[in-house]
């Protein structure tokens, strides 16, 4: 019998990049930017990975269940947060998510 | 030869998001030494081959980022020549009082043209290393993760290099030893010795001011630099690139960042620096080779990822 922890180390999310249509799947717990980095995909441009450098700014577009670690403030605003900016690499999705990358380098990696 | 004017850089105030991570990554695993913490909570750092009490400053703050670099300077002297001219050159000058760093004699601070706040100081608390003065062993048992021997540099990123470079030359008295020279001879990257080394601080001309790319300490060895990397996998810290090895420099490097997202270099090896030579001139056609000469390709992570 599986019990309900196992089932929840199991669970995972699907991202999916607006611009791209590539999706992944990223792992309960795990952040948007390494379940993508983990996978050898791209779409997101990947900086310090530590919430400070701003690259992997993405906006959440469409599923509203996902939670941020603490972020640089010159990086993301409080406003920014409530329209569904965040980084990547600090965001924790609780459900499926379509993400649109914002980032500075962008453009050299799609 | 003897050192006079500016010593070497003798702090770096950094600021974190969290204190605990930080202190994780900076004491565990790059193997810096915890040598106090004050009543705002900063905590103070030092390389195990260090003399003075700290060399790396962290504050909890809601940005990473550098605050200040401060530079030793070898008596009070030397101090009092730079403050007037510093004031001479136009540059206002702020005092601040021995003790607000614990340990730090009167340190004067400045900003620079490139938007950073840079510090002169003549005095800190001498605490030594573990392995004495006095008939020492080569180094001390214990130490942490990847040992750095000490802080060594910083590259920082923001504008009007040309201006950066005649206050650190002309009032600072550093020379120029290596630049990034566009095909109209613009200067867009420079390196200056206070010392011996191949390079006491670096600069690229970048639009934004007060920006960080690195803070730098020192390993002896290719291998050690090796092991550093071998850290970062078996601890998850976050590589921007490397172990590999500078054009400019010459050194043997991995760059990776802070759980802040500020980056760090562990490197060994460089040249001995002379006042007597001439800089290197590197041409922005070579800059893939210039920064990482077995790339040879531009890095655009490592030249536009910054806190």
């Amino acid at each position: 019998m599986v019990s309900s922890s196992d089932v929840s180390v199991m669970l995972e999310y699907q991202i999916t990049l607006i611009d791209s249509g590539l999706s992944f799947p990223c792992k309960d717990g795990q952040n948007v930017l390494a379940a993508m980095e983990k996978l050898g995909r791209c779409g997101i441009p990947i900086g310090c990975r530590g919430g400070g450098c701003g690259i992997c700014r993405v906006q959440v577009m469409d599923g509203a269940r996902y939670r941020t670690h603490k972020m640089s403030r010159a990086q993301v605003s409080a406003q920014d947060l409530a329209s569904g900016i965040c980084l990547a690499c600090k965001l924790i999705p609780e459900g499926d998510l379509v993400v649109r990358a914002l980032g500075a380098l962008r453009r050299a990696v799609t | 030869m003897s050192f006079t004017g500016v010593l070497r850089p003798g702090h770096c105030a950094l600021r974190v998001m969290e204190m605990a991570p930080a202190l994780t990554h900076y004491v565990e695993r790059l193997g810096l030494l915890k040598t106090g913490e004050d009543a705002q909570g900063r905590v103070y750092l030092k390389g195990w081959d260090e003399h003075d009490s700290f060399s790396i400053v962290l504050r909890e703050a809601d940005a990473p980022g550098i605050d200040y670099l401060g530079f030793k300077v070898l008596s009070n002297a030397d101090l009092d020549r730079f403050e007037v001219a510093l004031r001479d050159y136009g540059c206002a000058v702020e005092r601040i009082p021995a003790g607000e760093l614990t340990g730090c004699g009167h340190r004067i601070r400045f900003e620079i043209p490139s938007g950073h706040q840079i510090e002169l100081y003549a005095e800190k608390a001498h605490l030594g290393t573990s392995v004495g003065n006095h008939n020492p062993h080569p180094w001390p048992e214990g130490l942490k993760g990847m040992k750095a021997h000490r802080f060594d540099h910083c590259l920082l990123y923001g504008p009007q290099l040309a201006d950066v470079a005649d206050l650190f030359i002309n009032v600072l008295g550093f020379n120029l030893t290596e630049r990034v020279v566009t095909p109209d001879g613009t200067m867009i990257a420079g390196f200056f010795s206070c010392s011996n080394k191949a390079h006491d601080i670096a600069f690229i001309e970048h639009p934004e001011p007060n920006k960080l790319h690195h803070a730098s300490f020192l390993l002896n060895t290719w291998e050690e630099v090796l092991n550093a990397a071998d850290l970062m996998s078996m601890h998850d810290i976050s590589i921007d690139i490397g172990p590999t090895r500078h054009g400019i420099t010459r050194g043997r490097t991995i760059y990776f960042f802070d759980p802040s997202g500020n980056r760090n270099e562990v490197f060994c090896g460089d040249y001995s620096w002379y006042p007597d030579r001439e800089p290197i001139t590197w041409e922005t056609e070579q800059l893939g080779r210039a920064i990482f000469y077995h790339d040879r390709r531009l890095n655009e992570n490592f030249l536009n990822v910054v806190t």
